[in-house]
This record gives C-alpha cells, structure tokens and sequence, in this order.
C-alpha cells in the first residue's frame, strides 16, 4: 500500500472530477470517500491502474451523493453518464487546485487546512491531529472553506505568491503530529514546482530543503533548541543541501528575485560553511539587504541587525538594531546576544531573561533562561 | 494561526460594569447568560475556531511534595485568594486581533436587567512550538 502514490495522485483525480462538472466541494468530499476507500481495499487487492481506479470510485460516489441530494430535492436534472473530461492536461488541473485552495478569499488556516485536503490528501483527522484542534472544529473549517470558494471559476488563474505564502506556513509552522507537516509541504511544494515554471517556486523549493537539511542538528536530545553556531554541521543532510543549492542556482540565473530566492540563498550561504567561524556574514548582510528591499518586513531587518553583528562587530549590530522597534518578536533576545559579544555581561544577563518572558514558544524560553543563567552564574 | 486561551475569572481581574452577583438576578436572565455562552461556544465550533472550553470550581486544594515515601501535603481551600479562575474558552484563530473580537463578544454574555455584563476577560497566548525559519 503506498500511500505516498495514492496521495499523490489525489489533485489529478479531484482536477477531472470537476472537469466532469462536479461541483468542488462535492467532488473533493468524493475522492476524500475514495482515498478512504482505497486504504481499506488496495492491501489485500491492489489496482493495476490506481489512478483510473480512483476516478472510478470516486465518480460513483459522486454520483450516489448527488442522485441522493436530488432525490431529496425531488429535482432530476443530474446526468448520470459518464461524461467525458474537457481535454485538459492532470499538470494543469494540478495547478488550478493549487490557486483554488489558496484562493485570497480565504483566511490563512482555512487555506492551510483545504491545500492539505484537497491538493494533499490527508484526512481531516490527520489535519486537525496536526494542528491539535479537534476533529469536528477542522470538518467545519474545511467546509466553510469550501463553501467560501465555491463561486469561483475553476478555470480562473490565480496568483503563485498566495500559493506560496500557504506552503510556507504549513513548513513553517511548528506543530507536529502524525503527519509530518515540513516532509508534506515539501512533497506539495516538488508537486507545484513540477506543474508552473517559476522562480519563486522554485525559490521556495530550495528555502525548504536547506532548512529541512538541519532538521535533525537543531534540536538537543533533551528536546532542547540548538542556535545554528552551535549544530553539529556533519549532521546536516548534504544530499538535501546540494539539491536546495542547484535549484537555487538554477533560479537565480533567471534574474527575477524574490523574497524566498533571497531567503534560500541566506540558508544556502549557511549550508556552505563548514564551521560556524567560516560563515560568509558579508555576503549575508548583503542577502537581508536585498530582502528588506523586497519586503520591507521588520523581522529582516531584525536579523539584518544579527547578521551586521557578525560582520562588522557587535557595536555595529547594535548600531544597525537601535532604530528598530523594541517590541518586535526577539528584538529583546538578539540585543541580549549583542551586549553579550559586546562584552556588556551584565546587560546581557538581564535582556536574556526578559526576552525568555517574551519568548512566543516553550524551546526559544528554556534556551534563552538557560543563557541568562549561564551569564548569572559565570558572575557570581 | 494561533491558539489563545480566553480566561474568565471569579475574580482577580477589574470590576466589570454590571456588576450584580449571579444569585441575585431572576432565573430568566441566568438562562439567557448560559444560553449565550452555549451559542458563543456552537458559533465557534461553526466558524472552525473552537478547540475547547471548561469551567472550574471555585475550591481547589494546594498539593505539594512532602519528600519520599510519604504522602503528598494538602493545604486550602484559600479563601483569601486574590485570582480566582472560573473557567476558560481555548480557540483557534487566524489573529491576535481577532482573538480580542471573540472575546469582546465573549464579554457581553448578558447579566442584571439582560443588559451586558462588560466582563474582564483575559486573553493569554499559548506558546508554540518553534518556527522552523530563523535565519
């Protein structure tokens, strides 16, 4: 049973179902019935053709659902045949799903958690286990969603950047459960790169591998966060770094940067240097440089800020930090580092502890009472 | 997305503007105040944004360690306690901002006179797990 194949082919048949002129939400409960249903049969009786098997079961079950809401309806306007699919490419049906579950009339987590369904496959089970809400909460935020896009063209073109935004935040976001949510996202976002030709995506792409890359190397066996000077390098996964590297470089040349080019190029720079001391922090500075140009978001030139420091010394990082606003998420942690590597122990005593009151998740907390209990310690 | 925990208190927090003890409204106007409560919470669960809710009971028992081999050491109820936690309302939503919306809607439960009760509700942030991109 390969679920990942199955998974797979979940957009294709879901983009010919509604080919056929079935609603979206009526087909994408449909192959959700026929994903089901394969799990339960294909073990003991495999298909040969999975796909076509699928459409099948999938199209009866559409069937049985509509002959069903009709009756209730008492309307007969249902055609029960068979029809034949508009001659469009599975690619491109792949793509418009992708447009259609990131559509901008969404809310952030009501793209998440359709993307993950309809283009993904998972179960709503298997959605609301990784985002720890209950069950029947993630069914009704499926179905609003679907009831949200349900007057949009299929056809309609959409924007890749609303696309990307929602893989990201799947990668990104930190939850774990049954279901590897970073694995997934990479696996969606190789399944998107494979359908458009576009450098963003790819971008993207590369972003996700080198950060996956470290995976293992960021966490302590205690569960306790690793800062990146401090991995141990040789775990990093060099296959996934020289895949990341090349898809990268392939989009570069392209010359039409973007916001997660520009970030993935800052991993790659990272993934490049053997020890800590070698990292190449000019370059990186001039990476956040061009990022803040294209975003003009705070939290770069936060790390800009961390970047100068590394560069040009901490007096300079605290140079490059002083215009920022100080209630921005970490500002607190990363001028603690600085006064640190400034020599200011003191200072950085007591920002480390604020910034653990500040911290927005339980790792970055422990790691941050643990620096200031490091420097408290080391004074007494 | 973000989870936010919306903690009403017995008490602890500031007066809230319609401030007549339960027991001294009519019974319709407590079943309209449980009556609300119980739609906020269905309206959530509508709107995919509910994770969980609960009350407390006022009286709770400190416990603590007493060492090995023996039975752990019970002290309380404090009826002095300054912060008193009557329940809460876990949700699940797309914005800080609109954590704050659900709980002004939260806070206008009816009390006395069917009028709003105002109420200080707290709003805290679960911590999360951390974000895979740092650099």
């Amino acid at each position: 049973m390969d679920e990942a194949l199955l998974r797979s082919l979940t957009p294709s048949v879901l983009g010919i179902l509604v080919r056929r002129g079935a609603d979206f939400a009526a087909a994408e409960d449909a192959v959700q019935d026929a994903l089901v249903e394969a799990v339960r049969v294909w073990p003991a009786d495999p298909p040969r053709d999975p796909k076509g098997w699928l459409i099948t079961v999938a199209w009866r079950r559409f069937l049985d659902a509509a002959r069903a809401d009709t009756a209730r309806r008492r309307r007969e306007d249902v055609v029960d045949e068979e029809p034949e699919a508009a001659p469009v490419s599975a690619v491109d049906d792949t793509l418009q799903l992708y447009f259609l579950c990131a559509h901008p009339s969404l809310t952030p987590s009501s793209a998440v958690a359709l993307t993950l369904r309809a283009v993904g496959g998972l179960t709503t089970r298997q959605i609301a286990q990784a985002y720890l809400v209950p069950e029947a909460t993630m069914a009704r935020r499926i179905s609003r969603a679907k009831r949200t896009v349900s007057g949009v063209r299929f056809d309609q073109p959409g924007d890749v950047a609303t696309v990307l935004r929602v893989l990201y935040l799947v990668f990104n976001e930190g939850y774990s459960g049954d279901v590897d949510l970073a694995a997934e996202a990479i696996r969606l976002t190789r399944q998107l790169a494979a359908a458009i030709d576009h450098p963003e995506v790819a971008g993207l792409l590369a972003l996700m591998l080198l950060h996956h890359a470290r995976r293992v190397s960021r966490t302590a066996p205690d569960g306790g966060l690793v800062p990146l000077a401090e991995q141990d390098r040789a775990r990093w996964d060099t296959t996934l770094i020289a895949e990341g590297v090349e898809i990268l470089q392939a989009a570069l040349a392209r010359d039409q940067l973007g916001e997660f080019q520009a970030q993935a190029a800052i991993a790659a720079l990272h993934a490049d240097a053997q020890r800590a001391e070698e990292t190449d922090w000019v370059q990186i500075v001039e990476w956040y440089d061009e990022l803040a140009r294209l975003t003009d978001s705070p939290v770069v030139r936060l790390n800009r800020a961390v970047a100068v420091g590394e560069a040009d010394g901490p007096h300079a990082g605290l140079a490059a930090l002083a215009p920022l606003d100080d209630s921005l998420p970490r500002h607190t942690a990363v001028a603690a580092y600085l006064h640190e590597r400034a020599g200011d122990l003191e200072t950085a005593a007591r920002l480390y502890a604020e910034a653990a009151r500040k911290a927005p998740n339980l790792a970055e907390r422990d790691y941050l009472t643990r620096q200031a209990a490091r420097l408290n310690s080391r004074s007494r | 997305m973000a989870k936010y925990l919306l903690l009403k208190h017995y008490r602890g927090g500031p007066t809230p503007v319609n401030d007549v003890p339960m027991d001294q409204w009519t019974p319709e106007e407590i079943s309209a105040h449980v009556q609300y409560m119980e739609d906020f919470a269905a309206r959530l669960q509508e709107t995919g944004e509910f994770v969980d809710g609960q009350a407390v009971a006022p009286e709770g028992t400190f416990v603590r360690y007493d060492g090995e081999g023996r039975p752990p050491v019970t002290d309380g109820p404090f009826a002095e306690t300054k912060d008193l936690i009557a329940g809460w309302m876990l949700i699940d939503v797309d914005s800080y901002d609109r954590a704050l919306e659900l709980a002004g809607e939260l806070s206008a439960a009816p009390g006395a006179g069917g009028k709003p009760l105002h109420e200080w509700l707290e709003v805290r942030p679960l911590l999360t797990l951390p974000p895979t991109v740092t650099d």
